[in-house]
């Protein structure tokens, strides 16, 4: 079965959106985020959406969901990458994803996320600048 | 009926000369047109209504043998409304023909009561549809400017200003309404992609009231902004807006809000990592010698 890929860079999961999401890739997705975070043991996860260019209410309802999970399970979410018609139309929807965090690009959302590790962490500061 | 062409063909001149002494207190504007233009186009126009009412249809000017004089009439009265005529000025331009011509008429046929009505009636039925032709033209020509004009102001007043590497300005002059919004919304966020900024500072000072419709559509935008990893700032929040917002119970509390520009753009530097020092022993108050540094 067709599945998005989940990678693991050191305490985070990437997620890169690369086909158009069918409900039924967006529950598996679901699946597969909760389990890779409790596996392993994961602080953040970071979503790239820039490919992803038709969006309905749906994979927003996806999108909140994930972060609302993760942060159940002690992990950050940020969203990146959104095309600024998918923005319009989630606006639209009247969806504005308000728990989910979001930069402009999958550098600055790891920047977000080594900051907020950094400020729980402490210690964990000295990644940043690996 | 090819009479009344017959006596409209024979007098033209007179036709002409009398229908400039006519038109010359209501219709000629010297400030907007010229006499040489005006004699120009009385003639044409006459002599494209002898060619159609010595056609078949001598009273239907919607008949193709009018076409010459429609054109005319329509070019005549398009071109008065984009030079500032007002629509009565455009429509005396045709009116102030019926007393010379039927001054005429009443000349030729003076022997026969009946041939004198049933004239001095077609002439007067034509000379009527010809005006509201006239008319038709100038409000269609002036809805077209209107309309141009709209479209023009849609495209023109929301310009996206890049003030800093990652951010970017808007400052929105007028009301915004839903078409506007879309524009200003798709404009902004292009830019926010385009350059890859991460602060975008929308500034007010140029909208003259800020009702619930017009704070909701903000917000749309901000919202949209957000969701795209960009942080947005409202800045140019006049003392009666403040208060009208307030008033209205508008919730803005979840964005930042400036009451100038200039605040807005030290915040967006300040959480952007940067500062602004002035360089030692420079003048002070000079600004331009002051230099941006990014914080270690």
């Amino acid at each position: 079965m067709e599945r998005i890929p989940i990678l693991r860079m050191g305490p985070f999961l990437l997620i890169t959106i690369q086909v158009d999401m069918h409900d039924k890739l967006a529950m598996q997705l679901q699946d597969d985020v909760a389990q890779r975070i409790s596996d392993w043991g994961s602080s953040g996860v970071l979503i790239d959406i820039s490919s992803l260019e038709i969006v309905d209410s749906f994979i927003g309802r996806m999108l909140a969901n994930i972060a609302a999970m993760s942060r159940v399970l002690g992990a950050d979410t940020v969203v990146v990458g959104m095309q600024p018609a998918v923005a319009i139309t989630l606006v639209e929807l009247g969806m504005s994803l308000p728990g989910v965090r979001t930069a402009l690009n999958v550098e600055s959302g790891m920047e977000l996320l080594y900051g907020t590790l950094g400020t729980y962490l402490g210690a964990a500061h000295d990644r940043s600048e690996v | 009926m090819s009479n009344l062409g017959e006596i409209i063909s024979r007098n033209e001149e007179a036709i002409r000369a009398d229908w400039m002494k006519h038109m010359t207190s209501s219709v000629q504007r010297a400030d907007l047109i010229s006499k040489v233009e005006l004699e120009e186009q009385s003639k044409d126009l006459l002599k494209a209504i002898v060619r159609g009412v010595s056609s078949g249809q001598p009273d239907d000017p919607s008949g193709p043998a009018w076409s010459t004089a429609r054109e005319l009439l329509q070019d005549i009265s398009a071109s008065r409304a984009r030079q500032g005529f007002t629509p009565s000025e455009t429509a005396t331009f045709v009116l102030s023909l019926k007393q010379p011509l039927l001054a005429v008429i009443r000349r030729d046929l003076s022997g026969s009561q009946d041939e004198l009505f049933d004239a001095i009636w077609k002439s007067t039925a034509l000379l009527d549809k010809l005006s509201l032709i006239t008319i038709e033209t100038f409000m269609a020509t002036r809805e077209e400017v209107i309309s141009r004009q709209q479209q023009e102001l849609l495209e023109l007043s929301t310009p996206v200003v890049k003030l800093w590497d990652g951010i970017l300005a808007l400052p929105i002059i007028g009301t915004l309404d839903s078409s506007r919004t879309q524009v200003v919304m798709e404009e902004l966020l292009q830019t926010v992609v385009a350059t890859n900024s991460r602060f975008a500072i929308i500034d007010i000072t140029g909208v003259p009231t800020v009702d619930t419709l017009v704070a909701q559509h903000l917000l749309k935008t901000i919202t949209a902004a957000r969701l795209m990893g960009a942080e947005c700032i409202i800045s140019g929040v006049r003392p009666q807006i403040a208060q009208t917002i307030v008033h209205l119970g508008i919730n803005l509390e979840d964005v930042i809000t400036k009451a100038k520009l200039a605040d807005a753009f030290a915040l967006a530097l300040q959480k952007s990592g940067r500062t602004v020092v002035r360089v030692s022993g420079a003048p002070s108050g000079n600004a331009v010698t002051a230099t941006l540094q990014k914080e270690g």
